[in-house]
């Protein structure tokens, strides 16, 4: 927010150097899309000056606060270099360049290969790997819960939002009730916590 | 009475995988729902990640596992651990496999498209209006509200997906142990996720080989 607002002019050349870059970090984005944001800092603020420091940031808080996928922070990055070129066409060229680029090489590789092992599921080397990631997959799912929910530190005035965290998770452990209720509480009690 | 998975987490388990094993149950002819068109997919899609605030994957879970039933508790669990090493978006890798499971490549355009179109244009609105409403404390609070209701809803489902384990051909004692690695090596430790999936990851899959490989006749 305190940066001085980005000018900038990009030709053909530039646009097709963002298209590659986004394809070859879509090949590395193991784990997501967000394991390669650092990458796309370097290139596009360091690097080449697309895109404002704030404007990086705010783009990962609003991906990560607004429905949806993470990976739309993508979009995000690519509006915004769109529009410090001045204009609004230019923004959704940029949401299409990113979104097509991160996109295109990891998808095209995984539909091939889960065609793949689905053809092959009786191979015991596939059912080994489907199997025996299990433990991991359920790891993984805790970790993100625990990351996501120990973003919030500050004990002393944060226990209400863990409060919020181990009621809301004992609730779906337990019952069927739909999300969207347990969200709308949420973002209700939120709404009148103290911050 | 309540099991220890929870009310409806049973009736899954009873209902489908007592008729479907392991090794048949993609060609078995066991009643199970399933999407009834492209479009189903991608209207499921689309409202599915309409409701991730930070883990849609958790969401998924519990609408097409728990409530529509499209699929079971290990298929999820195998589909993921595909979707999660392969590049890309956990989910979105998931959406393109759910949804070419069933229409083939149609069926994961559709699923693909449900989970970003309507997700991507809300987004771009929130960036527009961003700079007007970030800093209303109302607006703030409300969003770490709903962010910790997402924090709860991802470590609930890790927990209840931890029942695939209680079928797997690893021991409990091998199997539990490796998960908590896992979340001590992402939370504590803060290892890189491709370090903690190739170390962890082998280890399980290398582990499970000699298993099945010791029951095959």
């Amino acid at each position: 927010m305190n940066d001085a607002p980005l000018h900038i002019v990009l030709s053909f050349a530039d646009w097709l150097s963002l298209f590659g870059h986004y394809m070859l970090l879509s090949l590395l984005s193991v784990g997501g899309a967000i394991s390669t944001s650092s990458e796309m800092h370097r290139y596009l603020v360091v690097e080449q000056h697309w895109l404002t420091q704030s404007q990086f940031n705010d783009a990962i808080a609003i991906a990560q606060a607004a429905p949806g996928p993470n990976v739309l922070f993508v979009a995000l990055m690519g509006w915004n270099v769109g529009l410090n070129a001045g204009s609004y066409t230019a923004a959704v060229a940029g949401v299409a360049v990113t979104m097509l680029g991160i996109l295109i090489p990891s998808t095209t590789l995984t539909y091939t290969a889960a065609r793949w092992g689905h053809r092959n599921r009786d191979m015991l080397g596939v059912r080994a790997f489907k199997q025996g990631m299990a433990p991991l997959v359920v790891g993984l799912m805790v970790s993100v819960g625990l990351i996501l929910g120990g973003a919030n530190h500050t004990w002393a005035t944060d226990w209400p939002l863990w409060l919020i965290s181990v009621v809301a998770g004992l609730i779906i452990w337990r019952t069927r009730i739909h999300l969207l209720w347990l969200l709308a509480a949420g973002a209700l009690i939120g709404w009148f916590l103290p911050t | 009475m309540h099991n220890e998975y929870g009310p409806g987490f049973d009736k899954v388990n009873v209902s489908f995988l007592s008729v479907c094993n392991y090794n048949d149950r993609m060609m078995t002819d066991a009643p199970r729902a399933r999407p009834s068109s492209p479009l189903d997919l991608f209207l499921s899609f689309t409202l599915l990640a309409l409701q991730g605030f930070g883990g849609v994957l958790a969401v998924i879970q519990r609408e097409l596992v728990e409530r529509k039933r499209w699929l079971t508790q290990e298929e999820f669990v195998e589909d993921f651990a595909v979707a999660q090493i392969m590049p890309g978006p956990n989910v979105v890798n998931l959406a393109l496999m759910i949804g070419d499971r069933y229409y083939g490549l149609r069926g994961a355009m559709a699923a693909l498209s449900g989970m970003l179109c309507v997700p991507l244009l809300l987004v771009l609105a929130l960036a527009v209006l961003h700079a007007h409403y970030a800093h209303h404390p109302g607006v703030a609070g409300a969003l770490r509200g709903m962010a910790a209701v997402s924090a709860g809803m991802l470590a609930a489902t890790g927990i209840k997906l931890a029942s695939a384990l209680v079928k797997h051909p690893l021991p409990l004692w091998i199997s539990v142990p490796l998960a908590l690695l896992c979340v001590v090596s992402v939370v504590l430790l803060k290892l890189p996720l491709a370090y903690t999936l190739l170390i962890l990851g082998s280890i399980g899959v290398s582990l499970t080989y000699r298993r099945l490989k010791g029951k095959q006749p």
